[in-house]
């Protein structure tokens, strides 16, 4: 009993510690919770805004969204698609592709399809590319994103759909091809992919509200 | 005499024990993070805040808790403050947390911390942590800053980029552009991490040195030697 004791003693210690510190980060995360969510909507609507400007839907495009399965032609296991409509008619889609043969590692897209077919635009969210060279690709270190804007299917014509390099229209940068490539070829694998599943994309299902809350 | 210790607690935080200088602690952040100014400063009160709370609750509790289990509290209590403010940023410094990401919980791993609470905390009363914790986490950030700023604007030509993040719109002007230059690309990889904090330790070691040939030449020539200070 007495040579026990210190252990029981040492262990209730342990556990009002670990008690105390549960609560802490319990505590800190109810506080929080609510901040964060809407930090994260935040920062998804204002990426997803700049593809599709806001005056041109009139849904809630976080919630309006759809679950397909094509890893073929858009990388992922499973993509998210956002949906933009203007009183119930299509207006884009927004893809989140993903790029699996970038030079290091997977590189996530946000692609926006007009419904006419042409790119409302195309964006980096995430990628470990080479600093210096292949984050060029991003938006804030050169323009060369924005070239997607306003392309399609026909304009450049399908094997016109590559970097210069090789025989393509798309600009590659200095000590830098894979990685541009690599996005040149998922951009045009996912316009294929939005121009073969048109309306299934834009499918009433999953979005119930549409028509509510103005960003 | 309670001035004196106090005064040699912030000396030895921001100079001789310097966490990163001397003591090589936290390498891992500090090597990671490092690429630009400001997420050197982002990690650094990151990593300050957990010090000063850790250091406080070790202090309060070191005649409570078991020798036999008094690593895995300090292990919890560090823990369990890292996620705290972990989540503190994610609410309100969304963006830079965005950048630091990975690095925050990395935190808890952060030797210099849990070394703090044993080697100091465990051993000295409130006040005296407290003093400890912000000036140990103080000297970690500096060095933070620097090497970022260092690699920043070797590496890219900028200084204080993307302080918006921090400061909010107003510090946009803060970031400072060297025009024309395109960057020597090393300093922002890794390597540059590597390369910059050897440099930070050489000029810290040469200027220790100076100080101590300074003082032994004062000492030894009384008068008449004063070019050689000068």
């Amino acid at each position: 009993m007495d040579k026990r004791l210190p252990v029981f003693i040492a262990a209730a210690i342990l556990g009002i510690f670990a008690i105390a510190g549960t609560s802490l980060v319990a505590f800190t995360h109810t506080a929080t919770k609510a901040r964060i969510a809407a930090n994260e909507r935040e920062t998804l609507l204002r990426s997803l805004y700049a593809l599709v400007p806001s005056e041109s839907v009139d849904n809630d495009m976080v919630l309006d969204t759809l679950q397909v399965k094509d890893p073929e032609q858009l990388g992922a296991p499973v993509t998210t698609v956002y949906r933009g409509r203007m009183q119930g008619d299509p207006v884009a889609t927004v893809l989140t592709t993903m790029v699996t043969d970038g030079y290091s590692g997977p590189i996530k897209l946000l692609v926006a399809v007009r419904y006419d077919g042409t790119l409302g635009g195309v964006r980096v969210i995430s990628h470990k590319e080479t600093p210096g060279l292949g984050d060029k690709v991003e938006e804030a270190r050169s323009d060369w994103i924005y070239s997607f804007t306003g392309k399609s299917l026909g304009n450049p014509s399908i094997e016109k759909w590559r970097v210069k390099r090789d025989g393509g229209v798309f600009d590659q940068f200095t000590g830098a091809t894979v990685t541009p490539r690599s996005i040149v070829t998922a951009v045009k694998k996912t316009l294929i992919y939005v121009q073969a599943n048109k309306d299934a994309l834009y499918d009433k299902q999953a979005s119930s509200d549409g028509v509510t809350a103005k960003g | 005499m309670v001035e004196t210790g106090f005064r040699s607690i912030i000396t030895d935080g921001l100079w001789n024990n310097n966490q990163a200088l001397v003591a090589l602690l936290g390498l891992c952040p500090l090597l990671a993070v490092t690429n630009t100014a400001i997420n050197g400063l982002g990690l650094g009160l990151a990593t300050t805040a957990v010090l000063v709370s850790s250091n406080a609750t070790v202090s309060l509790i070191r005649n409570f808790v078991r020798p036999e289990v008094r690593l895995p509290v300090f292990v919890m209590v560090i823990a369990s403050f890292v996620t705290a403010i972990e989540l503190g940023m994610n609410a309100y410094f969304h963006e830079l947390h965005k950048i630091l990401g990975i690095f925050i919980p990395l935190i808890v791993t952060n030797c210099a911390i849990i070394g703090r609470a044993e080697a100091f905390a465990s051993k000295n009363n409130l006040q005296r942590s407290l003093v400890d914790g912000i000036s140990i986490g103080i000297g970690f950030t500096l060095v933070l800053v620097t090497l970022g700023g260092m690699r920043e604007l070797i590496g890219q030509g900028t200084l204080f980029d993307q302080a918006h993040l921090m400061f909010g719109e107003v510090a946009r002007g803060m970031t400072l552009k060297i025009e024309d230059f395109p960057g020597m690309l090393i300093a922002i990889l890794p390597p540059g991490a590597f390369i910059g904090l050897g440099l930070l330790i050489m000029v810290k070691n040469l200027i220790d040195k100076r100080v101590v040939t300074k003082a032994t030449t004062q000492t030894e020539t009384s008068e008449g030697a004063a070019g050689v200070t000068t």
